[in-house]
């Protein structure tokens, strides 16, 4: 679905990633690791086209990213699901608004989808949270929230950016269990962390690749993970 | 045609997709501050524009009236010079017919100033020749010295002349009520523009957002473009409202064609500036959706 064919990248300065390839196909679930700074949301960003790499190709659901135009890019980013690693809430809006944005965004009608909205809340076990603005939420919250967010639209594909960061250990359990059971509905799901406690956690539910960025390449990391 | 409906979106509202982009209660105020105050210029514009226009129409017709040529000649030469009169006439270019008014009809001029029984045969009255212009009408001074070669006696009188200079001034004026009309929309779009433009780079976060959640650009646009419209609605339609006050209260004669008296709108006029805040919207909507579009294709 998701298809990064040797992409390099670089913010202005040196490459950043060279050379990378990935392919996420339905029902996997890989994580990204590797130090603070090399790259593991770059390279999210440019699955998402955020980011346009700067050598190589980006194929999203069988078309080419470089021969989208803007609205293709928009209905294409409906279909991905991203838990930003900075949420990316819009602060004046209660959060059952920020939850159903993409809904709004994509035409849809919000109000027809309420029951949606309130099993989904449910599901992060944020209901009574529904009408607090996000500055008012505390940092677990606001990552279950952007997963929320994330599958709204049903996306096929799910990338999450540091999904546990900033929350406690049995928070983390909360949200990684919320992923595995995304995944066991098909959905192919990529989580960047440095949390290796995570990945072993995630390990004993799910047959998950582990990618590690190192030296500005994509490597799959060994049994040790 | 695709923008009528977007145009029509404008109004109809959306409450869901108003509240994502915050609101922004003092660059509100202001963008409907402009808006009222280019309608207010552009109500006394338009009255200024009409009053012009009626003032040429009706000088414009008082030109369209006849002149008229008058011979006074020795007893003698009477015949010859009203005969090479006519002749000049006829081949002057720019004159459409010239009739000699025959004496009966001259006497019946008279008569009310002399009584019936005035024996003009015996007195030394000057013939007449009434002249009709085509529509480019005649060079007079052309003719003065054609008639003044032929006929010595003969005298142009184009007593209407006089009022031509004045009828292109006010031709003049017309247009340049039209043109301030103009320039009062564009200040409008320009204004307009630039407070879009303000607000788009103030919710540079918001937009980012919705870039990142799949908003196309005309979904992010149109919040934008329904604020500024409705806004610029709203204020045009309390500036308009405020100068057809205004003029409807400006003292005049209510009858005559004058610059000054005459400023104000007849019968069906009042309703043109109805459509001020009509267009005023149309401006704002157009202005703020091109500054939108422009703006968003900087961001992924
Ligand atoms: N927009 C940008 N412009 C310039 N440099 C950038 C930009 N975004 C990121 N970088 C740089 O690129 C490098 C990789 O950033 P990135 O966010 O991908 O790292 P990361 O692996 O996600 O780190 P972390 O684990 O801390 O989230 C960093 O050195 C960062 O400073
Ligand atoms: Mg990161």
């Amino acid at each position: 679905m998701i298809e990064l064919e040797d992409v390099s990248h670089s913010y202005g300065g040196g490459e950043l990633l060279s050379g990378i390839s990935l392919k996420l196909e339905p029902g996997s679930f890989h994580f990204l690791t590797g130090p603070s700074g090399a790259g593991k949301s770059t390279l999210l960003k440019l699955c998402y086209a955020e980011l346009t790499p700067s050598r190589g190709r980006v194929r999203l659901f069988g078309a080419e990213l470089g021969g989208m135009d803007r609205d293709a890019v928009a209905r294409t980013r409906r279909r991905i699901g991203v838990v930003h690693q900075d949420c990316q809430f819009l602060d004046h809006l209660p959060l059952s608004e920020n939850i159903s944005l993409p809904l709004l965004a994509a035409g849809r009608d919000v109000a027809a989808e309420a029951g949606n909205l309130k099993e989904l809340m449910a599901w992060v076990g944020l209901e009574a949270q529904a009408g607090s603005l996000p500055p008012q939420l505390s940092g677990g919250e606001r990552q279950r929230a952007a997963l929320a967010r994330a599958v709204i639209m049903a996306p096929d594909v799910i990338l999450a950016d540091e999904p546990t960061g900033n929350v406690d250990w049995e928070m983390s359990l909360r949200i990684l269990q919320l992923l595995i059971e995304l995944n066991r509905m098909g959905k192919a799901i990529l989580v960047a962390t440095h949390d290796l406690n995570l990945i072993r956690a995630a390990k004993a539910h799910v047959a998950a690749r582990v990618l590690r960025i190192k030296g500005r390449q994509l490597l799959l990391a060994g049994a040790d993970l | 045609m695709r923008r009528l409906p977007a145009l029509g979106d404008a109004f109809a509202g959306d409450p869901g997709a108003d509240r994502i982009v915050p609101p922004s209660g003092f660059t509100a105020r202001l963008t409907q501050f402009t808006a009222a105050a280019m309608a207010f210029l552009a109500v006394f514009a338009l009255a200024l524009s009409l009053a012009a226009g009626r003032l040429a129409d009706h000088w414009g017709e008082a030109l369209a009236r006849t002149a008229t040529v008058r011979i006074s000649a020795p007893e003698g030469q009477m015949a010859t010079q009203t005969d090479a009169v006519l002749a000049v006439l006829a081949t002057t270019p720019g004159i459409a017919g010239a009739r000699l008014i025959p004496e009966d009809e001259q006497r019946a001029l008279l008569a009310p100033w002399f009584g019936p029984d005035l024996p003009v045969e015996s007195l030394p009255l000057p013939r007449l020749v009434e002249i009709t212009e085509t529509a480019e009408g005649m060079d007079a001074e052309a003719l003065r010295l054609r008639l003044s070669g032929e006929a010595p006696g003969a005298v142009l009188d184009d007593h209407t002349r006089w009022r031509r200079p004045l009828v292109e001034a006010a031709g003049r004026l017309r247009l340049l009520g039209w043109l301030s009309i103009g320039l009062i929309g564009a200040t409008m779009a320009a204004m307009i523009a630039l407070s879009a433009n303000a607000a788009l780079a103030a919710n540079a976060r918001v937009i980012e957002v919705l870039r990142l959640v799949g908003a196309r650009d005309t979904f992010i646009a149109r919040a934008f473009v329904r604020r500024f419209t409705r806004r610029a609605l709203e204020g045009a339609a309390i500036g308009t409202a405020a100068g057809m006050v205004a003029v409807a209260v400006l003292p005049g004669d209510g009858a005559g064609p004058g610059v000054l008296t005459g400023l104000g709108f007849r019968g069906l006029d009042w309703l043109l500036p109805l459509a001020l805040p009509l267009i005023a919207a149309g401006v704002a909507f157009g202005a703020t959706r091109l500054t939108a579009m422009r703006v968003l294709k900087g961001i992924t």
